[in-house]
C-alpha cells in the first residue's frame, strides 16, 4: 500500500479517463466542475500551504483569466493556442502587479491587501463596461485548436482532466526542485532564508505570478466550459471558498487541494439539495457557516490529517 | 465645479469617512490587541442598520435614546459574542481565523434573512432631522448628514478621551503595543478583550444606525463597508487610532471626489491610494515599522 501511494494520483486519473464515456451527464458535469476547482485550488496550494502566504484575493486571477478568454474570444471564437497563453498572461500580468505591492507587507497585511486588490479588480468589471458590466458577457463560439474543439462536452472532459493532471505534475516537480525547497524555508522561517542569503522578496514574487497564471487555467477551463463570465467570479467569496477548500483537505499536500475542492463542493451540494436536508436546504448558508466554523475549528489539519491520525505510521 | 457644489462635496466626504471612521476603529482596536482578523466586523453594522429599521417605529421621534438602547444591546451581543466565540479564536493562525469569521458571515446574512427578509428597506429621519438647508446660492444640505457628521465628532472626540485619558484607555494602548507584556503586568487581559470587543461591536452597530437613514437597508451591506474598512486599516496602520481617522477621512475624499469627477472608475481610486500608501509606507501612515 505504501509503495503505491505515490502513483495514487495518476491511478486517480487513469480511472477518470477511463470511466468518462459511461458517466451520466449530470455527473459528468460535475466532475469537470471540481477538476476546474481543484485547478484553482491547487494554484492557491502553492501559496498558502507551500510558501505559508494566505492570500484572501486568489479569485481576481481567475476569474481575469475567464475574462480575458471571452474577450479576446470575440464573436468569432478564437484558438487555444492563443486563448490559452493570453487568459493565464493576463492573470500572471495583475499577479504581478498585486503580488509586487502586497508582497511589502505581511501576515494580517497580507490577507487584507490581497482582499482589497481582488475587490478592485470586481470593481473594474462590475462598474464599467469593459466586460458588460454587472451581467457579464457571453463566448459565441468556444475555443477550438484543430480537432479540439471545446464545443463538446468529452472534449471538455478531457481538456480539463489534462490540465489538471499538468497542474499537479508541475507543482509535484516544484516542490522537487531547489524552489520548492526555498518557498518551504521561506514557510517555515523567512527570517533564516534571509540569512542564508535568499532574495525572500524574489521568491515569494515568482511563486505569487505562478499562482496568478495557474488560477488563470482554471478561469480559462470555466469560460470555455460556461460560455459566459460575470463579475461574481472575482467576489472575495470565491476567494474564501478556495481558501476554505484547501484547509478542508489539508494544507501542505497537493492532494489536500484536490480532496478539499471534491469535500467542499459535495458538502456544497449536499446542504443546497432538498432530497438530504429537507426544507433546510432553502438555509444552506447557515449550514454551510456552522460546518465552515466546526470543520475548522476540529479538524484544522483538514481530511488527510484524519487519515493521518487514523494510520499508526504517521503522515502521508 | 462651483463653490456651493464643492462644499457639499467636502460635508460628504467627511460624513462618510466619520462614519468610516467609527466601523475601522473597532476593526484596528480589535486586531491591534487581541490579534485577531474579524471578516465578520461589517456584519456588526450591517446589524445596526437593522436595528435601526426594526427599532425606529417603536421609539418614534425618540431618535437618541434608539441609538442609546440600540448602542446597549449592541455591546451585550458582542460580549456575549466574545464569550461564546472569539476567545477562542486567539490562540489559532489567521487563517482560520479568517475562515471561521468568514464561516460566521455566511450565519449572520443567514439569520438576517429568516428574521428580516431579504427586501431593501428604508428608515426615516426623525421628524426633527428632516428638511434640509441653503448652501450657496443653489445647493441645500440635509440636516440629517450634518447631524451624522456632528454624531461621529462628538464620538470620535469620547473614543479620544477614553483611550488617552482613561486607566481603560491606558490598559487599551498598552495592550496594542506589547500584548504579552500587559499581561505580565498582571492585568486581566480576558476581561480586556471582552470590553474592547463589545466596544467594537457597539461602534460598528452605532455607525450602522446612523447610516440607516441615508442609505437604504439591504443584504450584504456589511461586505462593501468590510473591505473598504480593510483598506482603511491598511493605510493608517494596524491598532492606531489616529491612522485609522486619517485615513478614513482620505478615503473619504478620495471616494467621494472620484465619484464626481471620473463617475465610471470611482470604484478604484481608494484601491490606488492604498497601493500609493503601501509603496511609500508598507507599515501604514501611522503604523509602527515591523
Amino acid at each position: 500500500m505504501r509503495r503505491l501511494d505515490p502513483f495514487l494520483p495518476l491511478l486517480c486519473a487513469v480511472v477518470l479517463a477511463l470511466l468518462a464515456p459511461v458517466l451520466s451527464p449530470y455527473v459528468s458535469d460535475f466532475v469537470v466542475k471540481v477538476m476546474i476547482l481543484s485547478i484553482f485550488a491547487l494554484s492557491l496550494e502553492l501559496l498558502v500551504g507551500m510558501t505559508g502566504l494566505v492570500s484572501l484575493g486568489h479569485a481576481a486571477f481567475y476569474g481575469i483569466g475567464a475574462y480575458a478568454t471571452v474577450l479576446a474570444s470575440g464573436t468569432e471564437g478564437g484558438s487555444i493556442a492563443l486563448l490559452l497563453p493570453l487568459a493565464m498572461g493576463s492573470a500572471a500580468a495583475y499577479a504581478l502587479f498585486v503580488g509586487a505591492l502586497s508582497l511589502r507587507t505581511r501576515g494580517v497585511y497580507f490577507i487584507m491587501v490581497t482582499l482589497a486588490f481582488a475587490q478592485m479588480a470586481y470593481f473594474v468589471f462590475h462598474d464599467t463596461k469593459v466586460g458588460g458590466g454587472s451581467d457579464g458577457i457571453y463566448m459565441y463560439v468556444r475555443p477550438t485548436l484543430g480537432a479540439i474543439d471545446m464545443e463538446s462536452r468529452a472534449v471538455q472532459f478531457y481538456v480539463v482532466l489534462a490540465a489538471l493532471v499538468a497542474c499537479y505534475g508541475l507543482l509535484a516537480l516544484v516542490r522537487r526542485s531547489r524552489f520548492g525547497a526555498a518557498l518551504a524555508g521561506i514557510r517555515v522561517n523567512e527570517q533564516r532564508m534571509r540569512a542564508a542569503g535568499f532574495a525572500v522578496y524574489g521568491y515569494k514574487l515568482a511563486a505569487f505570478v505562478l499562482a496568478g497564471a495557474l488560477a488563470g487555467l482554471a478561469g480559462f477551463l470555466l469560460a470555455a466550459r460556461d460560455g459566459v463570465v460575470n463579475p461574481e467570479l472575482l467576489a472575495w467569496h470565491n476567494s474564501g471558498e478556495v481558501l476554505l477548500m484547501i484547509i478542508l483537505g489539508g494544507l501542505g499536500h497537493l492532494r489536500g487541494a484536490i480532496i478539499g475542492a471534491v469535500a467542499f463542493t459535495l458538502l456544497k451540494e449536499l446542504l443546497s439539495t432538498h432530497g438530504f436536508v429537507g426544507p433546510l436546504a432553502d438555509h444552506w448558508q447557515l449550514t454551510l457557516g456552522i460546518a465552515i466554523i466546526a470543520f475548522v475549528a476540529l479538524l484544522p489539519k483538514g481530511i488527510i490529517g484524519i487519515a493521518a491520525r487514523l494510520s499508526p505510521k504517521g503522515s502521508t | 465645479m462651483d463653490i456651493g457644489t464643492f462644499l457639499v462635496q467636502c460635508l460628504n466626504a467627511v460624513q462618510y469617512g466619520l462614519l468610516l471612521f467609527l466601523v475601522a476603529s473597532g476593526l484596528t482596536l480589535i486586531f491591534g490587541i487581541m490579534g485577531v482578523i474579524n471578516l465578520a466586523h461589517g456584519s456588526f453594522y450591517m446589524l445596526g442598520a437593522y436595528m435601526a429599521f426594526a427599532l425606529s417605529p417603536l421609539f418614534g421621534d425618540q431618535f437618541i435614546v434608539m441609538l442609546i438602547a440600540g448602542v446597549a444591546l449592541a455591546a451585550i451581543f458582542g460580549y456575549l459574542l466574545e464569550w461564546a466565540f472569539f476567545s477562542y479564536l486567539y490562540q489559532r493562525d489567521h487563517l482560520q481565523q479568517v475562515l471561521m469569521t468568514y464561516g460566521l458571515i455566511l450565519v449572520f446574512e443567514e439569520v438576517r434573512s429568516l428574521l428580516m427578509g431579504n427586501d431593501v428597506h428604508g428608515v426615516k429621519p426623525p421628524p426633527w432631522l428632516e428638511g434640509s438647508f441653503a448652501l450657496g446660492s443653489l445647493m441645500r444640505y440635509p440636516w440629517y448628514r450634518l447631524f451624522a457628521s456632528a454624531a461621529c465628532i462628538v464620538l470620535a472626540v469620547a473614543l479620544y478621551l477614553v483611550v488617552n485619558r482613561t486607566r481603560l484607555g491606558m490598559m487599551i494602548r498598552a495592550g496594542a503595543s506589547n500584548r504579552d507584556m500587559v499581561r505580565g503586568l498582571g492585568i486581566d487581559i480576558r476581561k480586556l478583550y471582552r470590553i474592547v470587543f463589545a466596544a467594537g461591536v457597539a461602534l460598528a452597530a452605532l455607525a450602522g444606525m446612523i447610516a440607516a437613514p441615508m442609505s437604504s437597508v439591504y443584504p450584504g451591506m456589511g461586505a462593501s463597508v468590510l473591505i473598504i474598512c480593510f483598506v482603511v486599516v491598511v493605510i493608517g496602520g494596524i491598532g492606531s487610532i489616529p491612522g485609522a481617522l486619517v485615513a478614513s477621512l482620505l478615503v473619504g475624499f478620495v471616494d467621494t471626489f472620484g465619484k464626481v469627477l471620473f463617475a465610471e472608475l470611482s470604484g478604484m481610486g481608494v484601491y490606488v491610494l492604498m497601493a500609493i500608501v503601501l509603496i511609500w509606507r508598507p507599515e501604514g501612515l501611522m503604523g509602527r515599522k515591523t
